[in-house]
Formats: structure tokens, C-alpha cells, sequence
């Protein structure tokens, strides 16, 4: 792709990236870190393609460390975020638990 | 595979990042936000192992499962006060992960990449290596490993802006003279400024640097999809570097704090550090049955919860008292600061994991107005949140909105000890006339103060 379509898709994507989380609330706030977090691990794309392009022994290790990085940032980020949003789960019948 | 049908699946890819980031922006969306962000990841990478006839394919598999079982138990398994940490271990292996992707590609493309390929690939060497190596900066310090307190030696204010000035000018001889030497130079320079830019930061502010550094990866995932032409990559990097760099700002603004003195506050001595030492001066303490008594006879009680309660995983125990307190017809509510525990919104996923309704969860804003009007503010291993030092000029937290628990008609800290908070300050509240405090290990003075409230 050339040069000004790529420049396009990364202005565009500035304004989304800034709009979509302009009305966070503060609670949220760790969560979305974490959550955004996990999504950079999709490096691993990256990863896999200069990996499965490695000409040489130095290409190949470094290509290999850099999935088992990348692998770790995103899944171990998806996972994280999850378990921190179990906790956020709505409860139907408010005020009325077996402690009240 | 067709490349239209890869492009396309990029697309969904990067839809589902999108409403992934939208949806955790509202707590009723966020989990389901957070999966399809999952699903956008494994869509994203199951086509592009499918994409192309890749060398190596057994051994990047082997490396998939590597890092799965290196991401997913230690994911699992962190306690809930540990989580910050975890966070910025995950981005620093992501931006170590795009250093090398460019520095691969670098190796094998030599000299004929094109200027815009390799300015794409520096920049991603620079960045992501400066990410990697300040984020495990910044694990160290939340790890209690090293100091949380800022670190600066004579010289860093030199130091800093050269090895800066360097790491430029190393990326620009890269590009001149695509010597292979250079961009080794490159990145362990790189590292250094990662690990000289976040020393300096202490305390209170790593949270925000966290933030930062994760914009900062995203930026080099944006950088490494001009260098890879790969679409998904630089519109993944953006969102995240773009959403990230806004939440940077949103975190700082909750603390108060100017971006520019969160980070190089401690370099240009414009903080006065405190002790950190406990102080002996005279306080007044308490036993847990008087506390159970001023909180049984109180009208109005409002709870602040601090990093304190997180540490002594002491949810549990706070929520029984309170359950207590409303049965004996007490109004109780939990003032929640911003940034309490050691990142925003940290105490209330520790509240929720005890199952605290929200309706008693407030923000700071929704709760000073009531304070002056409260009998009893207990204050649970909370203290930079609650210190009016912050109204002052000229110490470290100056400036940060705080709780106005002095405005009480009564304050109880429950606390460890007289070691101060993690800004590393003095609390004048402590020896106020109308401050008593219960010293101990707050599960243990909960527990003792419900049983007293029972035997009411």
C-alpha cells in the first residue's frame, strides 16, 4: 500500500483512538488500560510474519522471542482484563444478598 | 489465501478493536468488550498464520504456546493488588516484542529498504526498547523490588537529555549507513533512556507512567505496520497509542498533577521528598470496641478505602462491618478517591471483588459536599488521598484533589503504623485533636471491631 493511504488510515484512526474513549469514567479507568494493552499484543501478527520470513539463524531466534513476547502481552493482557471485569458484573437483585 | 480475504479479515479485526476500546469505556459493555477485543486478536492472528506458506511453522507454533503458558497462569493467578505491576510487565514484553520485529526486519530488508521503512523501523527500535526497558523499571518499583521513591543522582539532569540527543542521533546513522553494529548501539541506548526516563518518577505517579509507556508501545506497533505495510498493525498501534495517550491526561488530571512535573518533578528538584520516616509525635489511639461504639451511634459514616485495605485483603471484612452498620439503620457510604489504591478505579475492582453494591461506592465529587455533615469518617489504610498537605504549596502531592475527611465531625485512620503513605509525607490530620487512630493490620481491627459491634 502506498505511503499516503497508510498516512490516511493513521489520522483517521488518531481521531477514533481519542474519541472512543473520551467519556471514560474513572473506575473504568485501570480496566481500559489493560484492555488496550492486550489489543498492542496483536504485535504478535508482526511477529509471526518477520518469523516465517527469517533467512537466518540470528533472524530466526530473534523473530521466535519476539512471538513468545508478543504472545504473552496479548493473551496474558485479554486474560488479566477479564478477571478484572468478572468483578464488575451487574447484579440483578440489588441490596437483598445472603450478608444483607 | 487471497489477499482481498486477508485485507477483509484485517478489517474485522481492527472493527472489533474499535468497539472493544468503546465498550470498555462503559461499565455495563466493558467484559463483553474486553472478549471481543480476544476475538478481534485471534481472528487477526489465525489469518495471518494461515495467509502465507511461512518457513518455520512448527517452531512459531512452539513459541504461541510458550507464551501462553507464560501469559495466561501468571494472568490468573496475580493477587488483585498486584495487578498494576502485571500491567506494565505485559506492556513492556509487547514493546520489547515490536523493538525486535522492526530490528528482524531491518536485518533482513539491508540496504535495500526505502528511507520511509527505515525511519519507520528506528523509530520502532527506539520507542519500543524504551518501553520495554521502563515498563520492567516500573514492575520493579510497584514489585517493591527496588525503591518506589524517585531516584536521582548527581549528573541525571545532564544525563538524561544526552543519552536522549544520542539515541536521535544513533536512529539517524542507522538510517544513513544501515550498519548492522548501529542498530544494536541503537537499542541498547534506547533501553538506557527507558530506564533513566522512569527512575526519577516516584510513588504516586508510576501508575500514570504506566499509562504513558503503554502509549508508547502503541505508537511502536503503529510504527512497525509502515515498516511491515501491514494495515492492522498501524491501525491497532494508533487506537491503542491514541486512546492511551487521552487516558494519560484524563489519569493526570484526576491526580492533579501537571504531566510535566509527574515527570520530571524529581529531576528539577521542584518536589520537596519527605522523610519516610514514621514519626514519633503524640497521636491519640483507639481500641476496636470504641471505634464499633462512635460507628454504631453515628449517623452518617463515610469509608475511605486505601492500598492499605488492598494489602491486608481486608474487602471482606470492611463489607461485613458495614452490612452491620446498615442494619443498625446507619447511613454508610464508601468515598472512593481516584487514584486510591495504586492506579484510578484500582479500589473499585477491589470493592467489587468483595461484592460492595455500587450504589454505596462515591466519587470523590459526589462525597466531599456530604463530609461536613458526616459524624464519623473512617479512613482504612488510606493516607496521601486524606492528606490536607495537598492544599499546600511545595510537597509532593501539592495540587492533587483529596478527601476532605478534616471536615468531619470525627476521623478514625486505621493503620499499620505511623510510616507515611506512598508519596512519602507527613499527615498533619493524624495529630488533629479530632483524630483517633487503631493501629494494627486492618483485617484483624475490622474483624475485632464487628465482633465488638455485635456484642452491642
Amino acid at each position: 500500500m502506498d505511503g499516503v493511504a497508510l498516512l490516511t488510515i493513521f489520522v483517521l484512526s488518531i481521531f477514533v483512538g481519542f474519541e472512543v474513549v473520551s467519556k471514560v469514567s474513572t473506575i473504568l479507568h485501570t480496566p481500559l488500560m489493560s484492555g488496550a494493552n492486550a489489543i498492542h499484543g496483536v504485535i504478535l501478527v508482526g511477529a509471526i510474519i518477520v518469523t516465517g520470513h527469517a533467512d537466518t539463524n540470528a533472524e530466526l531466534w530473534l523473530g521466535l522471542a519476539a512471538v513468545v513476547l508478543a504472545t504473552v502481552n496479548m493473551v496474558g493482557g485479554f486474560v488479566v482484563t477479564d478477571r478484572m471485569l468478572q468483578m464488575f458484573r451487574p447484579r440483578q437483585s440489588p441490596a437483598k444478598g445472603p450478608g444483607a | 489465501m487471497n489477499q482481498t480475504w486477508v485485507q477483509l479479515a484485517y478489517l474485522a479485526a481492527a472493527l472489533c478493536f474499535v468497539l472493544a476500546l468503546k465498550g470498555l469505556s462503559s461499565p455495563k459493555y466493558a467484559r463483553r468488550g474486553n472478549l471481543i477485543g480476544a476475538l478481534g486478536a485471534f481472528i487477526a492472528v489465525v489469518v495471518t498464520l494461515v495467509a502465507e506458506d511461512f518457513d518455520h511453522m512448527p517452531a512459531i507454533l512452539v513459541a504461541i504456546g510458550l507464551g501462553t503458558l507464560f501469559g495466561v497462569p501468571a494472568a490468573r493467578r496475580v493477587q488483585m493488588t498486584a495487578m498494576p505491576q502485571l500491567v506494565a510487565l505485559f506492556n513492556g514484553v509487547g514493546g520489547g516484542a515490536a523493538a525486535i520485529v522492526a530490528l528482524v526486519e531491518f536485518l533482513s530488508a539491508g540496504d535495500e529498504a526505502g528511507w520511509e521503512s527505515l525511519t519507520a523501523s528506528v523509530f520502532t527500535v527506539l520507542i519500543g526498547s524504551g518501553s520495554f526497558s521502563g515498563s520492567v523499571i516500573t514492575f520493579l518499583k510497584l514489585q517493591g523490588l527496588m525503591t518506589s521513591r524517585p531516584v536521582v543522582f548527581p549528573g541525571m539532569q545532564v544525563l538524561l537529555p544526552l543519552v536522549a540527543v544520542a539515541s536521535v542521533g544513533l536512529a539517524i546513522a542507522v538510517m544513513v549507513t544501515t550498519s548492522i553494529p548501529m542498530i544494536y548501539a541503537l537499542m541498547a541506548m534506547s533501553l538506557l533512556l527507558g530506564v533513566l526516563f522512569v527512575l526519577p518518577v516516584g510513588g504516586a505517579d508510576v501508575p500514570i507512567v504506566i499509562s504513558m509507556l503503554n502509549a508508547a508501545t502503541g505508537v511502536a506497533v503503529a510504527a512497525s505496520g509502515f515498516v511491515l505495510d501491514n494495515v492492522l498493525l498501524l491501525i491497532a498501534g494508533t487506537l491503542v497509542g491514541a486512546s492511551g495517550t487521552l487516558l494519560t491526561l484524563l489519569m493526570a488530571k484526576a491526580m492533579g498533577r501537571p504531566i510535566g512535573s509527574t515527570l520530571f518533578g524529581a529531576l528539577s528538584g521542584e518536589s520537596t521528598l519527605g522523610g519516610g520516616q514514621a514519626s514519633d509525635r503524640p497521636v491519640k489511639s483507639l481500641g476496636p470496641s470504641d471505634v464499633a461504639v462512635m460507628l454504631a451511634y453515628a449517623e452518617r459514616v463515610v469509608i475511605v478505602p486505601g492500598y492499605g485495605l488492598a494489602v491486608a485483603q481486608a474487602q471482606g471484612a470492611l463489607k461485613e462491618l458495614v452490612d452491620l452498620l446498615g442494619e443498625r439503620g446507619v447511613e454508610v457510604s464508601y468515598g472512593i478517591h481516584p487514584v486510591a489504591g495504586r492506579m484510578p478505579g484500582h479500589m473499585n475492582v477491589l470493592l467489587a471483588e468483595a461484592n460492595v453494591p455500587y450504589e454505596q461506592l462515591k466519587e470523590m465529587d459526589e462525597v466531599n459536599p456530604e463530609l461536613p455533615s458526616t459524624d464519623v469518617a473512617l479512613v482504612v489504610g488510606a493516607n496521601d488521598v486524606v492528606n490536607p498537605a495537598a492544599r499546600n504549596p511545595g510537597t509532593p502531592i501539592s495540587g492533587m484533589p483529596i478527601i476532605n475527611v478534616d471536615q468531619a465531625q470525627s476521623v478514625v485512620f486505621l493503620k499499620r503504623s505511623m510510616r507515611p503513605g506512598f508519596a512519602g509525607i507527613e499527615n498533619e490530620l493524624l495529630f488533629d485533636p479530632k483524630t483517633q487512630l487503631l493501629f494494627g493490620d486492618a483485617k484483624d481491627t475490622l474483624s475485632q471491631t464487628v465482633t465488638a459491634l455485635k456484642s452491642l
